[in-house]
């Protein structure tokens, strides 16, 4: 396994040997730091030329490993992302003579020579090509369900393994899913570049997706006891933001990052004190994060100047429409509806068409809403979504279809995996009279 | 870096088009690989005769196998192919989508292994 005592160590911050010495804790500490800051930074630097993720990611651990033994002993250098990056070139140059042989090794070889010549003398002069390396991480010629895993391996720096568990994967499947995919953005020469105004749309669309795979597997894991899996909510803003950093003013990415600090801003009430599921209209607004929820909306205006609208602009909206109501007591149902008109238009999505029909059933009651569901009720995808379940369920409580209303309720139950919401809805079916 | 544009198309259709439309067929594929050595990516290029003529040849236990017939009987077959040089594979695919092979049949792009 890569990353034994070298950057995996680092990245996770380790505080348990600060008490050891003071240096090393420093050291340590510098190493995270610069990780946190940098690590994506470095690694797009060290493979943008050559295109060889898996050996700038090899060349930078070995570099956090030898810094890890230098610093201590001769002292934190005024650049540590010079330093690393020096060190890892000369890394990369070992591996390449090891590794290979024949004309590509010494193309390889020549250029990683030719980069040695050119000292990076301080963390602003290091180019941030983390947004290309992010395009070729999300390039269609890579595997769509692979795409959010390399992108948290190569720009945040997480392990295979971490990745694995919060994508609910074998660690040796994913590892090898890893390994291939970077082999092909090297062998088929996939570029790390930012594409064209032309084409910039559809491959933007495409880091985005990836960006909120990784936040929504995060987001997934409600009542956070998941270590590996409330990180990623956390990666997937802090890629959201690196996006909208790198790549100013596109409408899409400030949307998506709109609708990550939306619902980011309203973990803490999501559970209550026993770790029992609240759903939103029920949450106590007290415990959302204000601060977040006017950063989310101030993205939303500054996306909406664009005068483009997308899918995520939608979703934030509508986050700010629910938020709205909940916090002023004023329904906007029909505002709901309409933006739910707009995003089904867009996306054609099931999953729409059932918030769609649970917004209608508020404002003209649970019959017509269960209308709405059952124009759907074709789509072979809904037998196996326990959201459409659950809403059916409480769609026909409502009207009083009691019995058909239990029985929605247990194909919902069974269809969940969240422990703490399963308990929920068997409250919910229980709450019927017999 | 080198990419085999491979050109994968229903050879039955392009038999059974016109004589004016094969030759405009021709004529833009003539077009492309003029277009392909302007910009010096052209490298080398064939077009195949037809899996009628296909052999397929092995060598097992020591004995030679020659059966008549394409390796795998496919409702696209490969009809030719391009050799070209590009910098990148953003590139190559932007060569490919170009070429006419991409309209009438799907288009297969693959690195060359370079030694």
């Amino acid at each position: 396994m890569r990353y034994d005592v070298g950057a995996r160590i680092v990245l996770l911050g380790e505080t348990r040997f600060l008490n050891i010495c003071g240096d090393v804790a420093r050291a340590r500490e510098t190493a995270a730091a610069v990780a946190r800051r940098s690590y994506g930074k470095l690694i797009a630097f060290l493979a943008a030329r050559t295109r060889d993720v898996a050996a700038a990611e090899d060349a930078l651990g070995e570099a956090f490993a030898a810094a890890l033994a230098d610093w201590p002993v001769n002292g934190c250098p005024a650049s540590p992302e010079a330093w690393l990056l020096t060190v890892a070139r000369r890394k990369m140059i070992d591996g390449a003579r090891r590794r290979r042989s024949g004309e590509a090794a010494a193309d390889q070889l020549l250029i990683l020579m030719d980069e040695l010549e050119q000292p990076a003398s301080d963390a602003t002069a290091i180019p941030d090509n983390r947004l290309a390396l992010m395009f070729a991480c999300a390039h269609p010629a890579i595997d769509a369900g692979i795409r959010a895993p390399l992108i948290l391996q190569a720009v945040v720096g997480l392990d295979a393994a971490t990745i694995a568990s919060a994508f609910l994967m074998a660690p040796a499947a994913m590892r090898q899913r890893l390994v291939r995919a970077k082999r092909k953005i090297r062998d088929a020469g996939i570029p790390f570049r930012i594409p064209e105004r032309a084409e910039l749309g559809a491959r933007l669309d495409a880091v985005l997706e990836s960006i909120y795979a990784v936040f929504a597997e995060g987001w997934a894991d409600a009542a956070g006891t998941d270590v590996a899996r409330r990180d990623l909510a956390e990666e997937g803003i802090f890629l959201g933001r690196l996006v909208t950093e790198l790549l100013p003013g596109e409408p899409e990415a400030l949307g998506l990052l709109a609708l990550m600090l939306h619902a980011e801003a309203r973990r803490r009430a999501r559970r209550d004190a026993y770790g029992r599921y609240v759903p939103f209209a029920g949450q106590d607004t007290s415990l959302w994060d204000r601060a977040m929820i006017e950063q989310a909306e101030s993205l939303l205006y500054e996306a909406s100047r664009a005068g483009t609208i997308g899918r995520y602009q939608l979703e934030a909206a509508l986050q700010s429409a629910h938020v709205h109501r909940r916090l002023t007591n004023a329904s906007n149902w029909p505002h709901v509806v309409q933006l739910y008109d707009a995003l089904l238009e867009l996306s054609k999505s099931p999953v729409v068409a059932i918030n769609r029909a649970l917004a209608i059933g508020e404002m003209r009651g649970p019959a017509s809403a269960l209308v709405e569901l059952d124009a759907i009720a074709a789509d072979p995808r809904l037998l196996e979504y326990q959201p459409y379940w659950a809403a059916r369920a409480e769609l026909l409580a409502r009207t009083g279809a009691h019995a058909e209303a239990r029985a929605a309720y247990e194909v919902a139950i069974g269809l969940e995996r969240d422990e703490a919401v399963r308990r929920f809805l068997q409250e919910r079916a229980a709450t019927l009279p017999t | 870096m080198k990419y085999l544009l491979m050109i994968y198309a229903d050879e039955k259709a392009f038999q059974t088009r016109s004589p004016e439309e094969q030759q405009r067929g021709y004529q833009a594929y003539m077009a492309y690989t003029e277009a392909l050595k302007k910009a010096g990516a052209y490298v080398a290029a064939e077009r195949l005769q037809p899996t009628a003529t296909a052999t397929t040849v092995r060598v097992a236990d020591g004995k030679t196998q020659v059966l008549n017939g394409p390796y795998t009987e496919t409702k696209e077959q490969l009809g030719g192919f391009f050799m070209i040089e590009a910098p990148d594979l953003d590139a190559a695919l932007a060569w490919a989508a170009r070429c006419p092979g991409a309209q009438h049949g799907i288009m297969e792009v693959r690195p060359v292994w370079t030694m």
